[in-house]
This record gives structure tokens, C-alpha cells and sequence, in this order.
């Protein structure tokens, strides 16, 4: 649990999002990320971003899959339990082929969509602070991370500038954790009970 | 990257009205925050009531055998693998339209897919009732399953095309699933931070996984959206191929036809297009959205039906011409004596009508956009291609080899049309409670094409297009 403080501004068009995304990044400021409704194409470019390698997990569940199948269903019927069925050839691979094919989409999909969770961190349950209700409405939310040199003000005075039409300061946690959205939790160093250094 | 986003404004305009991103949420989530009206609740208890006579059916079944259905030695395949079929057929539109346009780059398909995929889902789980309560020993259902087991182990025959369909389901219905809902998380998260609730707190907040709508997580989203799109779009080809293989891989004269695939594929395209029909025109009429399904997605929808139903008319025709074409006597016999004419050939002439003369009228614009239309046909579709199945097992089978147990005449008890009407409910139910708490439109995906296809941006797209080559490369081409 690290808690940080970070500069917010919400602009309300992504057409005004794009060159201020560029301006604050040539300022120098560490955007910590920014909060979209629906994917802005180009966006995670304009913030660096390197391409994902999901698809790349998800072949190989998919060969995964595929060999699984393959093995399974070979070592059952020419090995494990051989059986006669019409005088057909023990490893008759075309009619393996449904089969095969089944597992391997179904481990590529659920694989991928599990490891997808994984790394953006879904499950039930699971709460992060959110910066700005409108973030899954109609707002973009620019979040801008406040290092030791960061002056605040001039954070914020920059933002405004770029084109946010609103702009504050918040203290979060970065990462997630185990609660329920019905119900409000304090910072982690303001509970009671907790000890801070 | 270029600022302005351009699409030619003689596309027809995607979403109607003046239309804003916080106009797209407030429209779409009006009717999950706001009290049901009475017509939600009609339906909905006359659905919860077919449910339920479904239930007792299903338990008759169970508790005294297969004997509470009117299957008899010819027909052992009556009304319940015809109903499976089916509803299998619908289950593929959703699919399709969600994974298929998207890798074709379908704009339209934002309107509809969310309501499609939600009802793929529910007819696939109508559909699988039936193979699963039509083993009769119902309570032996997970022989099926390949797991080492105390009986041997024996294996479930991995040869044989019944176990490949419980493949094909299980994992069409897996992955149908995981597409639908990854679309439906940001959308819940959008309900989530607008919800006023406890209930709507706790609820959408479980249920949107914590989504916060990062730039990181949407570019992972969209890699798994594209790949379950490209995992899906083979695997609901296979599906139907797979269900047609129950058929083909047999040797009964009028099912041993290698045409059986692409004809079923077909065919379920075409079935499940109707439904959606069925399913979009009550949904946008009911819940105000005619902004975002609009006549254009009608249009666009009429004509994959009117494609997909030549198709099946071509299908059908093939099938008689190899029937003379062939010469075999059986396969012969199957076709002009047994469907064509003969006791169930009124059945055969339903199915010709609803699926290949009546939407061949979808070829006039003025129909294709007619809503009242579009309504009627979509249903007699859906008639229709139930009695193509009805045709394809009953005809083929009701006279056998032996022609002393022909004299069976089929048709269902009260409990197998009980079944049918339950998996009617389980449906409707399930479609009522989804239409009610979750958005029947994608709100992220609209807004994606809000600024290319929405109206109030379309109409800017107008002075562009007035602007000379160099000019107009300047104005879209920022960086």
C-alpha cells in the first residue's frame, strides 16, 4: 500500500486530450495515466505505452490446447482403453480434429482472458481508487504523479492550461484492494489502529 | 493520428439526435435506473411462468422416463433435438455479429452486438437442456465427461460426433460468455460510479472487477476483444458444423449429405438474424433507443437475411437435385416421397415458404426499412426454420428399414411441447433480467464511433468534403 499524491485534470474531449498528453509529457511530468470511457486509438502511443503481448500469451494457450488434445485423445485410444470402433484405424487424426480444435480455442480464450484479468488486476471484488466518477462517463482524466520536484501549483496552473477543465489534487493508493464499493474506506494511514513510521 | 475523425457523410449516421458522450450514457442506462414499467413485469412473470411449466415437464420426464414423450421406434429424435437445433441456430447471430463484423470492420454492429451476444447466451442454454435431458438417465450426464474414472477408466468415444458437439457447446458457450461479459465490464463500472444505491453500489461494483478504465487496461482489452473475435469467428463456423455432423457422419438416408455444414451454418446465420430482430425492434421500441438501433441497422440485418436465406433456398434445392441426380432409391424415396409429399409434407411446403419465397421480398429497400415488416418477418423465419429442422429428423427418420413400424404416426405429448415452452421461458426470463440491469447497447463502444458515425458530427463531415485534396489532407492530418 503506497500512497502518493497526484495532480488530476479532466478535459472533456479527447481532441483536446492528444496535444496536451504531449505537452505535459515534454514538460517533464510523469503522467501516471490517464482514464478514458472507451479506448482512444493512438493514446497509449502518445503516452508510450509499448503494444501488449496478450496475443501472444493467448497462442500460446492455443498450442497448449492443441497439444493437449492431441496427446489426450492419442494416448487414450491407441494406448489407455483400445477400443475397435468400426475397424477404423486406432489414431484416426480427422476425426480428432473437432476435438482438437475445441480445446485449442477454448485454453487460447479462457487463458487469455484470465491472464488479461491478471494483469489489469479485475476480479470481484476487487476496489482501486478512482480519480474522477466521469472517468467511465464522458471525462478524461490526466493523472499526473507528484514526484519530490514537483511543484504542485504549477502542476496544476500547467493542466489548466492544457486544456483540463477541471483540476484538483488527491492523495490515493496506487494499487487495489479487497472491498466493497457500497462502502467508503479511509487512506491507509489514516485508520485507526495503524501504526505509521 | 490524425484530429479529426472522417467518415464520408453519405454513410448513413450510426447514432440519430444530437447526441453528446454523457447524452450516450444518460439515454442508454435510463431504463436500468428507473423503476421497470408494467410491461417488463408482464413479460417477465408470463416468461417466469412457461419457466416453470418447463420445469414440470422436464421433472415428469425424469421422475417416469422418456415414455412422457411420444418418441416411438422411428422417431427417436422428435421435437427435443429438433428444439436443440434450433435454438443452437440463434445462438450463432450474436457471435457472428459481435466477432465476425468486428474483424470486417463493421461499424453497425455497435448498436446491436451487446443485446446479440446476451442472446446467444441464453439460447445456447435453452439449447443445451435438450440433449442433456434427452438421455433420459439424466443423472448419468457426466459420462460424458473424459476424466479417469472408476469404470475402467472408459473413455467417452472420442470418435463420435455426439461428443464432439458437447465440445463445440461447452466451449462456444465458455467463450461466448468471456466476450460478452469482457464488453460488459467497463460499461458496469459505468454504472457503478453513477449508482446512487447501496444495491446498485455493491452489485455493479462486484461485478465491474474494478475497472478503472487505465489507457494501459483498454489497449489490453482491445487485444483480447481482437482475439477472442478471431477465436470465435472459426469456432461458430465449427459449432453448427459440428451439430450438422450429428446428421451427416449417420447413414440415414436424407442426413447423409456432405452439403449438411455450410447449409446449417447457413441457416443458423439466418435463424439467429431473425431473433435478433424479434428481440432488437421490441427492445428499442420499449426502451426509447431508437436513436442508437436505427433503421439503418434494421436494413443491415435484413440483408444478411435475405443472403443467408438464399443460401438455405440454394441448400435446399441442391439437396433435391442430388436426391434424382444420385439414383439411389432410398435417398430418392427420402426426398420426394417422404418430404416433398407424404404424411409430414406440409411441413416440408411451411419451411420452403418462411425461408426461401417470403424473405426473398427483403430485396425491396422500401420492406427492408419497414418496421412492422421486418417484425412479421422475422418471426415467420423463425417458424420457418424450426420446421427445417422438424423436416431434416422427422421425415428422414419416421420411416425406417422395417416397414412394419411405420404405421407411427409423431406428434409431441403435452410435456415435450411443456419442454419446448419452458426453454422459451428460461430465455425470456434470463433476456428480461439482463434488459433490465445491464445496457442492451455497448455505451463505450457508441462512444467510440460517436465522432465518425454519430449525426451531430456526421453533418460537420459536410464542409470537409468541399475542401480540395490538399486542403482537406491539411485539416485531417494533424501530426
Amino acid at each position: 500500500m503506497t500512497i502518493k499524491k497526484f495532480v488530476v485534470g479532466c478535459f472533456d474531449d479527447e481532441d483536446v486530450l492528444f496535444p496536451a498528453v504531449k505537452k505535459v509529457r515534454k514538460e517533464g511530468y510523469k503522467i501516471q495515466d490517464v482514464y478514458t470511457p472507451f479506448p482512444v486509438h493512438g493514446l497509449d502511443k502518445e503516452l508510450g505505452m509499448r503494444d501488449t503481448s496478450l496475443h501472444t500469451a493467448g497462442f500460446i494457450y492455443a498450442l497448449t490446447g492443441l497439444t493437449t488434445a492431441l496427446g489426450f485423445i492419442s494416448w487414450i485410444l491407441t494406448m489407455d482403453w483400445v477400443q475397435n470402433y468400426g475397424g477404423k484405424p486406432h489414431f484416426s487424426l480427422a476425426a480428432w480434429i473437432p476435438i482438437m480444435f475445441e480445446l485449442t480455442v477454448l485454453f487460447s480464450g479462457v487463458g487469455m482472458t484470465l491472464t488479461f484479468c491478471y494483469l489489469c488486476q479485475l476480479a470481484p471484488f476487487v476496489k482501486k481508487h478512482h480519480f474522477h466518477p466521469g472517468a467511465t462517463d464522458d471525462k478524461f482524466v490526466m493523472v499526473i504523479e507528484c514526484t519530490s520536484k514537483t511543484n504542485v501549483q504549477e502542476a496544476e496552473a500547467f493542466l489548466a492550461a492544457a486544456g483540463a477543465k477541471e483540476v484538483n489534487v488527491q492523495m490515493a493508493e496506487t494499487g487495489w484492494w479487497l472491498g466493497r464499493y457500497d462502502m467508503n474506506r479511509k487512506l491507509f494511514d489514516q485508520q485507526t489502529g495503524v501504526v505509521t513510521a | 493520428m490524425s484530429l479529426t475523425k472522417y467518415e464520408s457523410f453519405v454513410r448513413e449516421p450510426l447514432v440519430d439526435g444530437e447526441k453528446t458522450y454523457n447524452k450516450v450514457t444518460e439515454d442508454i442506462v435510463y431504463t436500468i435506473e428507473t423503476k421497470p414499467t408494467r410491461l417488463w413485469y408482464i413479460g417477465l412473470y408470463i416468461s417466469v411462468a412457461l419457466l416453470l411449466f418447463g420445469i414440470y415437464s422436464v421433472y415428469r420426464e425424469v421422475t417416469y422416463g422418456v415414455g412422457q414423450w411420444n418418441l416411438g421406434k422411428t422417431v427417436g429424435w422428435g421435437w427435443d433435438i429438433t428444439n436443440f437445433v434450433w435454438w443452437i441456430g440463434i445462438g450463432h447471430a450474436g457471435t457472428l455479429i459481435s466477432a465476425i463484423l468486428l474483424l470486417f470492420r463493421q461499424g453497425w454492429r455497435t448498436g446491436v452486438n451487446r443485446a446479440a451476444e446476451a442472446m446467444t447466451i441464453f439460447a445456447v442454454m435453452a439449447a443445451g437442456q435438450f440433449p442433456i435431458w434427452h438421455m433420459g438417465r439424466v443423472w448419468l450426464a457426466f459420462f460424458v465427461m473424459p476424466y479417469p474414472n472408476t469404470r475402467g477408466p472408459l473413455w467417452p468415444n472420442f470418435n463420435s460426433p455426439l461428443l464432439w458437439d458437447v465440445f463445440a457447446i461447452s466451449t462456444y458457450f465458455t467463450l461466448s460468455l468471456l466476450f460478452w461479459y469482457s464488453g460488459l465490464i467497463p460499461d458496469v463500472a459505468t454504472l457503478r460510479d453513477r449508482a446512487k444505491t447501496k444495491f446498485r453500489k455493491l452489485f455493479y461494483g462486484i461485478a465491474s472487477f474494478g475497472w478503472t478504465g487505465s489507457t494501459k487496461h483498454w489497449q489490453r482489452h482491445e487485444s483480447l476483444s481482437l482475439v477472442l473475435a478471431g477465436l470465435c469467428t472459426p469456432l461458430v463456423l465449427s459449432v453448427h458444423t459440428i451439430v450438422s455432423f450429428d446428421f451427416a457422419t449417420s447413414i440415414v438416408p436424407g442426413w447423409h449429405t456432405t452439403i449438411f455444414p455450410p447449409y446449417f451454418v447457413a441457416g443458423a446465420v439466418f435463424s439467429g438474424f431473425a431473433m435478433v430482430q424479434t428481440l432488437m425492434l421490441i427492445t428499442r421500441k420499449v426502451m426509447n433507443l431508437q436513436d442508437y438501433i436505427t433503421i439503418g441497422h434494421i436494413e443491415a440485418m435484413n440483408k444478411v437475411i435475405v443472403l443467408t436465406g438464399s443460401i438455405v433456398g440454394c441448400a435446399y434445392l441442391t439437396e433435391l437435385f442430388m436426391a434424382w441426380y444420385g439414383a439411389n432409391v432410398y435417398e430418392y424415396d427420402a426426398f420426394f416421397k417422404y418430404r416433398l409429399a407424404g404424411p409430414y409434407g406440409w411441413s416440408y411446403w411451411i419451411m420452403m415458404t418462411c425461408n426461401v419465397i417470403s424473405p426473398q421480398l427483403f430485396w425491396f429497400k422500401k420492406l427492408r426499412r419497414n418496421i412492422e415488416f421486418t417484425f412479421i418477418m422475422s418471426i415467420v423465419v423463425n417458424v420457418g426454420m424450426w420446421f427445417e429442422r422438424f423436416v431434416i429428423i422427422v421425415t428422414s427418420i419416421f420411416r425406417d428399414y422395417l416397414p412394419s413400424s411405420w404405421s407411427l404416426y409423431y406428434r409431441p405429448s403435452i410435456y415435450e411441447i411443456g419442454f419446448y415452452l419452458g426453454t422459451f421461458g428460461l430465455f425470456f426470463t434470463c433476456y428480461f433480467l439482463f434488459s433490465k440491469y445491464f445496457p442492451v447497447i455497448a455505451i463505450w463502444e457508441v462512444k467510440h464511433v460517436l465522432k465518425t458515425s454519430g449525426e451531430n458530427y456526421k453533418a460537420r463531415m459536410e464542409n470537409l468534403e468541399k475542401l480540395s485534396a490538399d486542403e482537406f489532407y491539411a485539416k485531417t492530418h494533424h501530426h
